[in-house]
């Protein structure tokens, strides 16, 4: 990847630690969204190209609808360009500090009492299947999504369901608890456990 | 809910999981709670990386959408220390500068600004509001409804039809959360007629905006910043006025 280059000792707290190469992704996103703070557009673009195929596909699973998943992800990146003087690589990576803005818009998409209607049930249909043409970024993504899939495969089933239902279901810890069967207040701690294997797994650490 | 419990709630809170009042609830807690605002992040962060294994690239329009888009809006201007924002009042939100949403919120907020002036409690109405509330809340025919709100709060609504007004009381009431606003109704079966945002302030009487004689019901929905026409969510709480006493 031709826009990895070396990070200082000081690599950001809270950026996944998965290897030199996400570490130097990490930092250059930071970097692009400092330009964008500044007004560059071109470095905006940058980050869009860096992260598009992630902050869509995360929209789309959650919302199902494409013309809804595209407006939602149009909106976190005015969001995101907006508020980019905002951000603090101290406090996490760019791509999490997006992505967290994909998300929330998304549920609150789902769970508007419009949206809610035409939400498909179905929560674990594929979402549509990714492009073969694929961006560098989607390239460099699967290989990461092959060591994410690793470690959630190690989840309990429950652990597993919970943290699917919720980040990509958009459901409530409550609904979840429905769903799966288990009494309130288990699926809570089921999501908490699994995401914290996953964090320990993955070494993303603060 | 018990401290304990408390703490369970980052996970849920990182994935979007809570319902508006525990998340408001939690965002109080994690004001004070450096732990849980660690954690939060970390899961947060670790969340984000679920998002590698459904990536799919958009249509190239999208780009060009949002590309347009950012052209014609300028970032926001950097925090500076001491810089006074509206959020340093709100308790929910003190501390919490590294939350994301906090900014969203800001910028909920800038936008909302004037919708903000035209809302009926501006204080250079407060005397006459305060007076129309003691209207109400003296009428003969005034009746009341007290709903519980847990540790969310309370709240109480009278209604005095030969008044033609409704006011409520609350108590305790925890803040909406981050780039919310709490929004009142009148309810006449399945009609919502927004009555007006709720001020964020845990003890407050409020005059709800319209004609309150025929309502059947009042009702609060949490609804992004600024209030919707019609409510996006299930009320948290529902004065029912036939129940009135």
């Amino acid at each position: 990847m031709d826009h990895v280059r070396p990070v200082p000792d000081g690599a950001p707290e809270g950026a996944p630690s998965g290897g030199d190469a996400a570490r130097g992704d990490a930092a250059h996103l930071a970097d692009l969204l400092r330009q964008a703070a500044r007004g560059d557009e071109a470095a905006f673009a940058a980050f869009y190209d860096a992260t598009s195929a992630r902050a869509y596909g995360l929209a789309l699973r959650v919302v199902r609808n494409p013309a809804h998943a595209e407006e939602v992800t149009q909106e976190a990146y005015l969001d995101a360009w907006r508020s980019s003087t905002r951000y603090d690589a101290d406090r996490g990576s760019a791509a999490g500090w997006l992505l967290t803005i994909v998300h929330r818009k998304a549920v609150d998409r789902v769970r508007s009492v419009e949206a809610a209607t035409a939400r498909d049930e179905t929560w674990n249909r594929e979402a549509a299947p990714t492009d073969h043409d694929q961006t560098a970024e989607t390239a460099h993504a699967s290989l990461d999504a092959a060591r994410v899939r690793g470690a959630v495969a190690t989840l309990t089933d429950v652990q597993r369901q919970a943290v699917e239902l919720t980040y990509f279901g958009g459901y409530t810890h409550t609904e979840v608890a429905t769903l799966l069967d288990v009494p309130l207040g288990t699926a809570k701690t089921r999501i908490r456990d699994g995401l914290i294997r996953l964090r320990d797994l993955m070494g993303v650490a603060s | 809910m018990s401290e304990m419990d408390v703490h369970k709630l980052t996970g849920a809170y990182a994935l979007d999981a809570l319902d508006e009042l525990e998340r408001a609830r939690f965002e109080q807690h994690l004001a004070q709670c450096d732990d849980c605002r660690a954690e939060v992040a970390e899961l947060r962060e670790t969340a984000a990386l679920l998002a590698d294994t459904v990536a799919v690239p958009p249509p190239a329009s999208l780009r060009d959408s949002v590309l347009a888009g950012i052209s014609q809006v300028r970032p926001l201007a950097p925090e500076v220390p001491a810089s006074p924002t509206r959020h340093a009042t709100r308790p929910a939100a003190r501390g919490r500068a590294w939350m994301p949403f906090l900014v969203a919120a800001a910028l909920a907020l800038i936008v909302g600004v004037g919708a903000l002036v035209m809302q009926p409690w501006a204080p250079s109405e407060e005397v006459e509001r305060l007076t129309a509330a003691e209207q109400v809340l003296q009428a003969p025919d005034a009746e009341e409804v007290f709903v519980d709100l847990g540790e969310a709060g309370r709240a109480t609504v009278v209604r005095s039809k030969s008044q033609d007004r409704a006011v409520i009381t609350t108590e305790d009431m925890v803040s909406a959360p981050s780039g919310k606003d709490y929004e009142l109704w009148f309810i006449e079966g399945d009609e919502f007629v927004s009555a007006g945002l709720m001020p964020d302030a845990p003890d407050q009487t409020v005059v709800l905006d319209g004609s309150a004689a025929a309502a059947a019901a009042v009702g609060i929905t949490v609804e992004p910043d600024g209030g919707s026409k019609q409510p996006t969510s299930d009320p948290i709480a529902v004065f029912d006025l036939t129940e009135a006493t």
